[in-house]
């Protein structure tokens, strides 16, 4: 049987992917990337505890879910605002590594 | 049954979730994305979370990639030219993350629930989306309205931020 274990397990992996995309890679839109694949690690961990805690009347913890529907509307927005300023930050620079970025750097 | 499915989705998901990060052409990388949500989104299915799964095909696999892509394309970014690699900062890289998932194993490890199977539902058929829709539109009213203001704020911000000159 698929135990809670596995599940907390591959999302853990799924988030490592995602914090060593952002770690590793240079490119601006592939970080990005990454960091949408830490959210959906995080939202399958959650989805997860909401059907392992069966409620007294036999229903998945619903609760769970409307916090994964939620942090997926944040994400969308996340996204937009993001990509935007990507947009803009590539008509400035014309560039998207980010070792080119290096206004802010001390 | 529901094992195989379970390795077989995850193991589609972790992959294309691997190529991600391992593709030098942004267009491939945006690809294995959608391949990889559609995984998460299986699993869900799995999980008998039929309304987040919908949502996450439509939202992710339908709306937010077909921003990247369009992003992708209007920035018309070619196949990255292979740098340099600083071969301490890659290495310090993998180190951490390689440690962030021996700590995380540890901590599911000693988790007590981790080795119980999930328990089986009241009835086969719940009526997935009537819940969470009852949830939501009353436990959690005041954080719904808030999160529609927030996409208001965000649609406003994107439209200021991609104009040409800011005033």
């Amino acid at each position: 049987m698929v135990t809670l274990g596995d599940y907390l397990f591959v999302s853990g992996l799924l988030f490592t992917i995602g914090f060593a995309g952002v770690l590793l890679r240079r490119n601006i839109i592939i970080i990005f990337m990454s960091l949408e694949l830490m959210l959906n690690a995080a939202n399958l961990s959650l989805v997860a505890f909401s059907r392992f805690r069966i409620q007294p009347d036999g229903l998945p913890n619903y609760h769970a879910q409307v916090f994964v529907f939620f942090i997926i509307t944040v994400a969308a927005a996340e996204v937009a605002v993001g990509l935007a300023i990507i947009v803009a930050l590539f008509r400035a620079r014309r560039t998207i590594n980010v070792e080119d970025i290096t206004t802010l750097k001390f | 049954m529901s094992l195989v499915l379970f390795w077989c989705f995850s193991l589609l998901m972790l992959v294309f979730g691997g190529a991600v990060i391992v593709n030098r052409n942004p267009v491939a990388s945006a690809l294995s994305l959608v391949v990889s949500f559609f995984g998460l989104a299986c699993l869900f299915i799995l999980l008998d979370a039929y309304f987040i799964g919908i949502i996450q095909v439509l939202v992710y696999a339908g709306a937010v990639m077909v921003l990247f892509l369009f992003i992708i394309m209007l920035l018309d970014l070619r196949r990255e030219e292979r740098r340099k690699i600083n071969l301490i900062s890659f290495a310090g890289g993998v180190s951490v993350a390689l440690a962030f998932f021996a700590q995380l194993y540890l901590v599911i490890g000693h988790l007590g629930d981790a080795r119980k199977s999930f328990p089986p539902l009241g009835s086969p058929h719940s009526d997935d989306v009537r819940n969470v829709g009852l949830l939501m539109f009353g436990n959690y009213n005041l954080p719904f309205q808030i999160i529609g203001v927030l996409v208001l704020v965000a649609t406003i911000g994107v439209i200021v931020l991609s104009k040409r000159d800011l005033r």
